[in-house]
């Protein structure tokens, strides 16, 4: 560790080195016959003692700006959008069963995603319960025949190709790996939609960082790529998932 | 403490550094990237369950099976039908954009009515109680005959429907569009005294000798002859073209032989002279014991020597004589007619002659023959119900004893009055598609009544006095009777692959309400309560494998057992010529219309095919005309330079092309431009329509148009 003597030294110069331009220098040098020596040296004396402005502004603005970058830009970067209705996927798994109860593979392979309308209604034809999400959905969506607009998660851009059929059923990887348990869920988290792109907050993940502790908690390239790698031996060909 | 400037670097370059080492700029940089790689104004397509579903394309004769792609239940793509009979998994570009029609830019969205010369959006009541009462009018009037109705041909229960009620209104002035199938049966019918229908066994035949056909250009079942074409070098096929252009058709033949335009039946008989001649001919199959048969042989080769026909065709007699005898060592030979698509009906002595090729040939219903069939329609109608007015109406004079609208218009137009005081218009746009277009035009304006139930505001429908809009193909359940020269007897159903998108209805669905909406008896003679309930009832016999399957499949009833007999008199005597209409020292060139497999003439082209014509056939809004480099230089004209093109009948600039590939002397011009559909702007005010230009000339036998072009001159602008 460096002493932080030194460490201002460092930054003060750095600031002398980065924004000093050899001109200034020879400026400074080739104007001292012009100007009173002494005013000079009183200058060079106080730049030289001690911590300068510069560093305590170097350093204020570095953290103001470290600090907004880390806590405060999250903020701005994503909205908050409520989910139409609370949906409780715990109540559904216990009475379901599985995900792929709902969310299952057609017949050629394809995967479904999120249940359409019609496969809800083949339960929800009428109130189940009387909960006010309930309420919301019979009323807005099933009796207006009317798909429900959910946010999704785990929606990736529309550049990449991803087949769940080839991890679920080819790899035999299970939901968890890539989508936590959203299966115990009983409530559903406010989806936060990146203003720039558009998508989910969890294909980044919820650390801005970018760390990670499980595999479901990014969704981005390099996590699928890591996974690959340690699978298959190698991160796969641009055009796997980018046709 | 001093602000200096060194504080204000110090602030900068702080700024920088915690910005930089925050997780903002590589979070940013990372969003960019994905932004620009997904435009948030890009469309980009709803993901969903894809599902395919099976129907007919109707956008011409062909009647290509074709399987919709559908994400969600909504149609994102046409693909051909795999294993189908006549397309085989293929599909041409209009049935590939086929969606472009369900979402044209014109297609009429409600009923309309025609007051003081601008349309008026109604209702459905509206519209129909209006065109009741007006036809009402023209029957209490005592002119029930005075009703004519016009469809694009008369197969299956919808065209069924129209001719059902034009007669139950009381009039027998039905017809049809012409086409080559047409002039087909009647050839037949003079030859032979049958009535058939006529198929061509492509597929198995070694030899084709096609006179001015537009072979892989649109011709009989586009699909079907693409895949002979393509298997011709497997299945050793020689594809020989007489046509005065170097189409695409004569560039992929084996042969291409340029015959003067119109001289096409000349050579077609001198080559039956030299099959006669040398004895190699198929003595029944022309019954050559028959009078009339030696009456025939001694005029072929007669008048028709080769030395003679070298003369009018421009054909050196030594190929004449190469095509005879390429004709008589194929095992298989097949000669076909019906210019271009064969959206046009040709003329009679063409087609006799051609047809007597096949006869010598031996090939009539053999492999790879000429196939001359009974179809069965399967359909079952019940009696109609005809009132006072209905049956006095009906006994009266047709317009015109032949089947054809040029002769229905060309009344109109000799009239002061029009004779026809009421118009029904389904699957035909005559205002463009017939010859001397401006002059049919001019014919429908005076009459009164134009009844469109059109899908699309083409050139007649804007004439039109009330609009009762039909759903397009992809709208609707219908059966469609495979009309083209396939030897196959199929009849399809066409299920809707959409929820209609606009205010329409089904044609057969408007015929039953519109006969509901009249008074008295008529809606009598149509007991079905919707058109589903009719097509099930009129299809009964077929209608179990129909609906089940999709399609009917028969093997088409041969009728050669049926041919009293092989009489070709008909060229000795009646059939003459069709020559090019007008005087060759003012018209010193011959224009002559061609068919762009990528211009449509049904119904106008889709934005996605007019793009893809080529620049050298239509750019920007400008027709071009093709001209021998030869003729231009004698006239003077360079590439692309603006002429005008002189006929008889009208005259139009057009640009100039340069091309090789045609007979010095002869001017081809592309049909299927020139639409005036102003909501359409990728179709509407694209170059010249040629119809306008060229006047019908009706044959002397099927009295239908046998005009292949006209006389022309250019000139500077």
């Amino acid at each position: 560790m460096c002493h932080p003597a030194q460490l201002v030294c460092c930054i003060n110069n750095l600031i002398d080195g980065v924004f000093m331009s050899e001109l200034e220098e020879k400026t400074e040098k080739g104007s001292a016959d012009a100007l009173e020596l002494g005013g000079s040296e009183d200058q060079k004396a106080e730049g030289d003692s001690g911590v300068g402005t510069g560093v305590l502004f170097f350093i204020a603005a570095f953290a103001v700006c470290f600090l907004s970058g880390w806590l405060l830009f999250p903020n701005l970067l994503y909205s908050k959008k409520e989910q139409p209705f609370n949906f409780d996927h715990a109540l559904h798994v216990s009475e379901m069963g599985g995900c792929d109860s709902c969310h299952y593979f057609r017949e050629d392979g394809s995967f479904a995603g999120l249940p359409k309308l019609s496969q809800c209604v083949e339960c929800h034809a009428e109130a189940m319960g009387e909960t006010e999400d309930e309420a919301i959905f019979i009323a807005e969506y099933v009796e207006k025949e009317k798909e429900v607009p959910w946010l999704v998660y785990s929606q990736q851009p529309d550049c990449v190709f991803f087949s769940h059929s080839a991890h679920v059923v080819g790899a035999q990887m299970d939901c968890v790996s890539c989508h936590g348990h959203i299966g115990e869920s009983t409530t559903c988290k406010p989806y936060e939609e990146n203003r720039i792109t558009g998508y989910s907050r969890d294909i980044w993940g919820k650390n801005i960082w970018g760390f990670k502790k499980n595999s479901w908690d990014r969704m981005k390239m390099d996590d699928c790529a890591e996974c690959h790698e340690k699978e298959t031996g190698s991160k796969g060909a641009c055009f796997q998932c980018h046709k | 403490m001093k602000v200096d400037r060194r504080s204000f670097l110090g602030l900068g370059l702080g700024a920088a550094a915690g910005v930089a080492v925050s997780p903002a700029t590589w979070k940013l940089m990372d969003d960019s990237s994905i932004w620009t790689q997904n435009w948030p104004w890009t469309p980009v397509p709803i993901d969903g369950e894809v599902t395919f579903e099976n129907t007919v394309c109707s956008l011409c004769s062909g009647n290509c099976g074709i399987s919709i792609r559908k994400i969600d239940g909504r149609p994102v793509k046409i693909e051909g039908t795999e294993g189908h009979p006549v397309n085989g998994g293929g599909v041409c570009l209009h049935g590939l954009s086929a969606l472009q029609y369900l979402y044209d830019p014109s297609r009429i969205q409600s009923p309309l009515i025609k007051i003081d010369g601008a349309w008026k959006k109604v209702t459905w009541e509206e519209a129909l109680a209006h065109a009741a009462k007006a036809l009402a009018d023209v029957r209490k009037a005592g002119k029930s005959n005075a009703i004519a109705c016009v469809t694009g041909n008369d197969r299956g229960t919808v065209p069924g429907l129209f001719k059902r009620l034009t007669t139950v209104l009381g009039s027998n002035n039905y017809y049809t569009m012409d086409t080559m199938e047409k002039t087909w049966t009647a050839t037949v019918d003079a030859v032979n005294g049958v009535n058939a229908e006529v198929g061509f066994d492509l597929k198995n035949s070694d030899l084709i000798l096609s006179f001015g056909t537009g072979f892989i250009e649109g011709w009989g079942a586009p699909i079907y002859n693409f895949h002979v074409n393509a298997q011709r070098k497997t299945n050793a096929v020689k594809l020989i073209q007489i046509e005065p252009r170097l189409s695409n058709t004569a560039a992929a033949a084996d042969q291409w032989v340029p015959a003067k335009p119109g001289t096409e039946a000349d050579l077609a008989l001198a080559i039956c002279g030299i099959l006669i001649t040398s004895g190699r001919y198929d003595a029944q199959g022309v019954k050559a014991d028959d009078k009339s048969f030696a009456a025939f042989a001694a005029m072929v080769k007669d008048t028709y020597a080769p030395a003679k026909v070298a003369r009018t065709t421009g054909i050196d007699v030594g190929v004449i004589q190469d095509l005879a005898m390429a004709f008589a060592d194929a095992e298989k030979p097949l000669a076909i007619a019906g210019r271009g698509r064969g959206d046009t009906a040709g003329s009679m002595r063409e087609f006799a002659a051609v047809y007597a090729l096949n006869c010598l040939a031996g090939n009539i219903n053999a492999p790879g023959g000429l196939w001359l069939m009974d179809k069965d329609p399967g359909e079952v109608w019940p009696a109609i119900e005809m009132d006072g007015m209905a049956t006095d109406g009906f006994a009266r004079a047709r317009f015109s004893d032949k089947n054809t609208v040029d002769a229905l218009m060309a009344m109109v137009s000799e009239s002061e009055k029009s004779p026809v005081e009421a118009l029904l218009v389904y699957n035909a746009n005559p205002c463009h598609t017939l010859k001397n277009a401006k002059a049919v035009t001019e014919a429908v304006k005076k009459i009164p009544l134009v009844i469109s139930f059109s899908s699309y505001m083409d050139e007649t429908t804007q004439l039109a006095s009330v609009v009762l809009p039909s759903h397009m193909f992809l709208e609707r359940r219908e059966d469609v009777v495979l009309f083209n020269t396939l030897p196959l007897d199929i009849t399809a159903l066409s299920t809707p692959m959409v929820k209609p998108l606009f205010d329409t209805r089904h044609p057969g669905d408007s015929v039953l309400s519109l006969a509901g909406a009249m008074e008295g008896s008529i809606a009598a003679s149509f007991p079905w309560e919707s058109y589903d309930a009719c097509l099930e009832a009129v299809k009964a016999p077929v209608w179990e494998s129909l609906s089940q399957e999709g399609v009917v499949m028969k093997d088409p009833v041969s009728l050669i057992k049926k041919i009293p007999r092989v009489d070709f008199s008909l060229l000795l005597k009646d059939a003459v010529a069709i020559g090019a209409a007008g005087e060759e020292k003012a018209y010193p060139l011959v224009l002559i219309p061609v068919d762009n497999m990528r211009l449509s003439r049904q119904v106008a082209a889709s934005p996605f095919a007019v793009k893809t014509v080529s620049d050298r056939v239509l750019k920007g809004t400008h027709s071009f005309v093709d001209v021998n480099p030869e003729t231009a230089d004698a006239l003077g004209f360079s590439q692309g330079d603006d002429a005008l093109i002189t006929t008889p009948v009208a005259s139009a600039t057009v640009k100039v092309n340069l091309c090789d590939g045609i007979m010095p002397g002869v001017l081809a011009m592309a049909q299927g431009l020139g639409h005036t559909m102003v909501e359409n702007r990728y179709v509407g005010g694209k170059g010249v329509n040629v119809n306008e230009l060229v006047g019908p000339v009706m044959d002397a036998i099927s009295g239908l148009d046998a005009a292949w072009g006209i006389r022309a001159k250019l000139s500077r602008v």
